[in-house]
């Protein structure tokens, strides 16, 4: 599913290179659940930003779903991202003048598809996300958990096969960070790529891998069951 | 993205952005405004103008005492001459072969009454020539009678708003009414019309020129009209005419022939430049509807910034996110648009409502003109921010911290 080879992103920081990534290596296989840890600035969101195609790596190649990423054009790029890549962040980024129902629908009205079509599958997917009282109403009267929820589904009502979450339970109480966590495992279950990336160990010890980074570099992939230290880089 | 859903999504950005947005609004309909009234106004004026110097046959020629430039150039409308064209001029005028028709004219304001009631009116000297020559309609009666021009008569022929101030709903023909201290006898009552280069003939008397004469106790004539048999030698005819009248004159040629054509195209010419000036002035607010419209929309792209960045991770092609901005600016300049033509029209009816006899109306170009200034305003205007927003990368979009 996704191929990191010597992949590297630095920043100018006034006169300073800083190397956000750090020639990374990874493999992400297609159903995997991963989460990211790590102090901030250890580069968790550079990463996640450049595996989504948000963010262009300095060097090193990225292949996602066996398509090298380097030298495709903003277009291509987005296109990519329309159709392999769901995004949920840590506030949401809801649009707020637009209902429940018209943010899910977002991402199939920016593809082009059928008002018909488009409704079909909102209505199935405010069900699930047990949303359908409050399809009609606006984030601003949304609580913490719903409007994570609303996001969850613009993010998946394109069918990606890989789910990228910032911090998705960051801005929750326990009991909504809960409800939102169990609900993008239950997308994982159903076969989505899941990686979330968060400071929270109680969210990031769910996963069955688990990376953590520091100052740009994966020190430690291990899968949980086994225990077994995958060594990184 | 399909277009209906463009035009949907614009209209819930236009929706919440109300006041920035009405504003923007509403200067692009200044300027539409501004075009659309100003040029029907004057595009209105223009054709009045015109529509009564085509009620001068083709084939008349004016016959002005003093002497101008007679090629283009307005005509010396006071006569400043030391000779005066009298009636034995236009008797020889009307010996001339290619002169078929003479009308004599002395005009000037005198006291009209009837009974008790009296009041200013504008009195004209002429003959019967003049009432087919500047198509004058009775509405009954009879016109001037045929009668050598040096031959008085008192009868007159009035218009129909003097008519109804002096009669009332009375019979009138065959009734006396004093001009000046002269008695006239009421032969005729014109058709009911508006202007006629800017006289109002409703409230005119015509009365036989010599009689004129007696009232005005003048000798000269104010103007000649002239009809020619044909067109087709019109230089020699006005050759001839100057010729003739050098001659009478003392050999000196102090008239001033004026054409319908000269005088179209004099008139069209200060017309024309008056109806692009007002465009002008107009086109300078459409400049100012489109700064604004630039400020507007960047503005929009930097408070809109994150959303931007939203678009695009969910998969928007940057040309995409330039559409949407450009068709927002697009939307808004139409809309602004349409009122301002609604509002110009609507003003342009009701002052054709108050003033009957000009053809208020602005012309196609400028109706169209204005609405594809405006769109072209918007675009151009709002190619920079939509430009800006198009080349923004998702990521740093996505983490501005101005808004949410």
């Amino acid at each position: 599913m996704i191929e990191l080879r010597q992949l590297c992103r630095d920043f100018l920081v006034g006169d300073q290179m800083v190397h956000a990534l750090d020639h990374i290596d990874l493999d992400i296989a297609a159903g995997e659940y991963l989460s990211v840890m790590g102090p901030s600035g250890s580069g968790k969101s550079t990463l996640l930003n450049i595996l989504g195609l948000l963010d262009k790596p300095s060097a090193g190649e990225y292949l996602l779903a066996g398509t090298a990423t380097g030298s495709l054009r903003e277009e291509q790029r987005a296109k990519l991202r329309r159709q392999h890549i769901g995004f949920v962040f840590q506030s949401y980024h809801l649009i707020p003048r637009l209902t429940a129902r018209e943010n899910i629908e977002l991402p199939l009205v920016l593809a082009g598809e059928a008002p018909k079509t488009r409704r079909q599958k909102v209505d199935q997917l405010l069900e699930r996300l047990d949303l359908s009282e409050r399809a009609e109403h606006i984030p601003n009267q949304l609580s913490g958990g719903q409007r994570q929820r609303v996001a969850i589904g613009r993010a998946i009502i394109t069918e990606p096969d890989l789910l990228l979450a910032d911090e998705p339970t960051g801005n929750l109480d326990s009991r909504s960070g809960l409800e939102v966590i169990t609900l993008l495992e239950e997308l994982n279950a159903g076969g989505i790529t899941l990686l979330v990336v968060t400071h929270d160990e109680d969210i990031g010890t769910r996963a069955r891998r688990r990376l953590h980074m520091v100052d740009g570099k994966i020190n430690r992939d291990w899968l949980s069951e086994s225990k077994n230290d995958g060594g990184g880089s | 993205m399909r277009i209906s859903d463009l035009i949907t999504f614009n209209f819930r950005v236009i929706e919440r952005q109300r006041a920035r947005s009405l504003m923007l609004l509403i200067a692009i309909a200044i300027g539409v405004f501004a075009i659309n009234l100003l040029t029907g106004i004057g595009e209105g004026g223009k054709q009045f103008v015109l529509g009564e110097f085509n009620l001068l046959g083709k084939n008349v020629l004016i016959i002005v005492p003093g002497k101008k430039e007679t090629t283009g150039g307005m005509p010396p409308m006071t006569g400043e001459t030391t000779r005066e064209l009298t009636l034995r001029d236009a008797e020889a005028l009307l010996r001339l072969p290619e002169i078929s028709a003479v009308a004599p004219l002395i005009p000037g304001e005198m006291e009209i009454s009837h009974g008790s009631l009296s009041r200013e009116a504008f009195t004209m000297g002429t003959n019967r020539t003049f009432f087919a020559m500047r198509q004058l309609e009775l509405a009954q009666g009879k016109v001037l009678p045929e009668i050598p021009m040096d031959q008085s008569a008192a009868v007159c022929v009035i218009g129909s708003k003097l008519r109804r101030e002096l009669f009332g709903s009375r019979a009138v023909l065959g009734q006396w009414l004093r001009i000046g201290d002269t008695r006239f006898r009421v032969i005729g009552v014109l058709k009911d019309r508006g202007q006629s280069m800017g006289l109002d003939m409703n409230d005119a008397v015509l009365i036989p020129v010599a009689s004129a004469q007696t009232v005005f106790n003048t000798e000269g004539l104010f103007r000649i009209f002239v009809e020619l048999r044909s067109l087709q030698n019109l230089d020699t005819s006005r050759t001839r005419i100057t010729e003739l009248i050098k001659q009478r004159h003392e050999g000196e040629e102090d008239v001033t022939l004026i054409t319908q054509d000269s005088l179209l195209s004099a008139f069209a010419n200060v017309l024309d430049a008056m109806t692009l000036s007002v465009a002008g002035i107009a086109a300078i607010s459409m400049l100012v509807a489109g700064v604004l419209t630039m400020n507007v929309s960047l503005i929009a792209v930097n408070q809109r910034t994150r959303e931007i960045g939203l678009l695009k991770a969910l998969g928007l092609p940057a040309r995409t996110v330039r559409l949407i901005f450009l068709f927002e600016a697009l939307m808004m300049a139409l809309a602004g648009a349409l009122a301002g033509l609604l509002l110009s029209q609507l003003l342009l009816f009701l002052a054709q409502r108050a003033y009957p006899t000009v053809p208020f109306g602005t012309p196609t170009w400028a109706m169209f003109g204005s609405v594809v200034i405006a769109l072209l305003t918007a675009l151009v205007f709002s190619a920079i921010p939509a430009s800006q927003a198009a080349a923004m990368t998702p990521v740093d979009a996505l983490q501005d911290k101005k808004a949410g």
